[in-house]
């Protein structure tokens, strides 16, 4: 019963995802204005940094659980945080996928090491990919949770200080070679990109709820099945 | 003040172990000879010189990793860490206790190392053996942490290179941009900001990590 | 001394203890039976604060300095002599005059002439009468016994059982047994699982 509730709820963003997706694209596509420079391809920027951010939030939730986790003991939190970190790691490899590709469309290679957010998300890749090894290496069981989740908080402090990193490492590694400048954005654009990101949190967060709701009724399978062999 | 004299019976007692079994710090003197040795003819005549700094650092970061991926092999057989744990030192103590130990071991690794980097490549300047100093710090701090989560997984040896190596890019960073840039008090600050934010961070978890 | 009420612990989907109340009166003798896998261990790791119940609560009026603690594993470093380990034991639980209070826990168990010995060259029973010292070094209040006389033989056991009935009223007792008829003598109250 509970578990039906709570797919409801996904159910309703995933629909809500949809709707303002479809919207995002259309104004991405058909109305938000041309840029000047770079042309076209330049719309990827509507995918692309969304998915990015995305990623962020995806991250940043995981450690609030993890948090959650350590304060409270309450174990849903455990499954709540690595269901986070699932999405993220998700995001994560679309925005180094949309990245690249927007890389090939603006200078011609598909990696750039002077792209200090992409550097950033093939580091953060790394680590939460070891967070997975790391989880399916322990026992199930409160321990698991705990030491997950002293892991998912390393994780949004090293987003900052690895960020801070990339770029002192500019000055030795490459000159700066390709710039992207920032957000010179026209309020159309802005307001295209709001729409996106808007949409692009709420796909995260309907594949969080629909991930979440599997991943339970999966434990509750495995509670039952025990509670069945007991008799 | 009994924080203190804990930590230090528990260093005391990793080194005693050390001097029983003599594995950890042979093996990473000798791995850090080997891998300079290696280097010497991975890097090409003509190359910049500026690239065997680097490898210095590589280097380092791996001998650490040889010792630290063992750091908690004692606690974690037998579960002796639950008698640690059960004893009335706080827990933060047990991590600092692992830490002091672990950079003994790396500081003796590289009082060889880096005599030996300054006779096969070339001399050592200031910034970098600072760099180093400060770097140590950083990489016991957090390899500590890492491998008291690595031993109680299976497959512990496999799993703390994973879990190291990441964390440690920005300690290769630090120590690299000291060397080479006009900037080295920059990169110096750097390091010291790493240490100080993972030392709070694995100081307050790691209670969590060694409890259920 | 120990109060639970509705402890439940799991581990993933396995549940290990389901609602279980648990009373333990300052002074009292308590035994924990059941059959393997039934959780007296867990239900003592619980106790001992090495592990948090998944629900219900758990108050225990002892703080860690005055719990002793003997589990499967001798809980002491193989590479170390049995005189090393108790004083680094001794040092962490600040016990005074540790020499001679190791000194007379070895004597007792008869570890006396092989305390310069690597603990990691003793037999089962000889690592299981260094637990035992190891647990008693500081004189705790309350004892946790997880299956206390596994390993010892019929000296051993003797030694035991003399010094449990000596501590028997001073301290708070909570042992698990696969046997409870040797210590039914000592027990005043049974926990069974």
């Amino acid at each position: 019963m509970s578990t039906w509730s709570r797919n409801r709820g996904g159910i309703a963003v995933a629909v809500a995802a949809a709707t303002v997706l479809v919207a995002g694209a259309a104004l991405a596509l058909l109305w938000a204005p041309e840029d000047a420079d770079q042309g076209p391809s330049q719309r990827i920027f509507y995918l692309h940094v969304p998915i990015a951010l995305t990623a962020y939030a995806c991250f940043g939730w995981a450690a609030w659980k993890a948090l959650r986790l350590l304060w409270t003991g309450e174990q849903r939190h455990d499954l709540e945080s690595y269901t986070a970190v699932h999405m993220g790691t998700i995001f994560g490899s679309l925005t180094l996928v949309t990245g690249s590709i927007w890389a090939k469309t603006s200078w011609g290679v598909w990696w750039s090491w002077g792209e200090q957010q992409l550097v950033l998300f093939l580091v953060l890749f790394l680590f939460y990919a070891a967070y997975f090894m790391l989880r399916f290496s322990l026992a199930d069981g409160p321990a698991r949770g705990r030491i997950s989740a002293v892991y998912a908080l390393f994780g949004v402090v090293l987003i900052p200080i690895s960020f801070l990193a990339i770029r002192l490492a500019e000055n030795f590694i490459h000159p700066v070679v390709f710039t992207r400048d920032g957000p010179q954005m026209s309020g159309d654009m802005f307001f295209t990109f709001c729409v996106c990101l808007a949409g692009t949190l709420l796909l995260a967060g309907a594949l969080y709820l629909n991930e979440l709701t599997g991943k339970r009724l999966d434990v509750r399978l495995r509670e039952l099945r025990e509670a069945l062999e007991l008799g | 003040m009994t924080y203190a004299r804990d930590v230090v019976a528990l260093a005391r007692k990793d080194l005693l172990l050390e001097l029983r079994a003599r594995e950890t710090l042979p093996a990473m003197v000798l791995f850090v000879l080997a891998t300079l040795v290696a280097f010497r003819f991975a890097l090409p005549a003509g190359g910049s010189e500026r690239a065997s700094i680097g490898l210095l650092w590589v280097a380092i970061l791996f001998t650490a990793l040889l010792g630290l991926t063992r750091a908690f092999v004692p606690e974690r057989e037998q579960r002796v860490l639950d008698g640690l744990v059960l004893s009335p030192v706080d827990r933060s103590a047990i991590w600092v206790g692992k830490v002091t130990a672990t950079l003994a071991f790396l500081v003796a690794a590289e009082l060889v190392a880096l005599p030996a980097y300054a006779l096969f490549f070339e001399r050592l300047s200031w910034e970098t053996v600072a760099a180093v100093a400060l770097a140590d710090v950083g990489i016991c701090t957090v390899g500590a942490l890492l491998a008291a989560m690595a031993a109680a997984g299976r497959a512990r040896e496999l799993l703390f290179p994973l879990l190291f190596l990441p964390l440690a890019l920005p300690i290769l960073v630090g120590g690299v941009g000291a060397a080479v840039t006009d900037t080295p008090a920059r990169y110096l600050g750097f390091l010291g900001l790493y240490d100080a934010v993972f030392a709070i961070l694995a100081w307050a978890s790691f209670e969590y990590v060694v409890t259920e | 001394m120990i109060r639970g009420r509705g402890l439940e612990r799991r581990f993933g989907a396995k549940r290990v203890l389901r609602g279980l109340d648990l009373d333990v009166a300052r002074g009292a003798f308590v035994v924990v039976t059941g059959a393997n896998g039934s959780g007296k261990t867990t239900l003592l790791r619980l106790v001992a604060g090495l592990a948090a119940p998944t629900a219900g609560e758990l108050a225990v009026d002892a703080d860690r300095a005055e719990l002793g603690y003997l589990g499967h594993e001798p809980l002491v470093y193989r590479e170390l002599t049995a005189l090393e380990n108790l004083a680094l034991y001794a040092r962490l639980y600040r016990v005074p005059e540790s020499r001679e209070r190791i000194g007379m826990l070895l004597e007792r168990f008869g570890l006396w002439d092989v305390r310069n010995e690597r603990s990691g060259t003793y037999s089962r029973g000889m690592l299981q009468r260094l637990a035992l010292c190891r647990a008693l070094l500081h004189d705790p209040t309350l004892l946790l016994l997880d299956e206390p006389f596994s390993g010892l033989d019929a000296e051993g056991a003797e030694l035991l059982d003399r010094e449990l009935l000596e501590r028997r009223g001073h301290a708070t007792f909570l042992v698990a047994t696969h046997d409870p008829v040797r210590l039914s003598p000592l027990a005043t109250g049974a926990v069974p699982l």
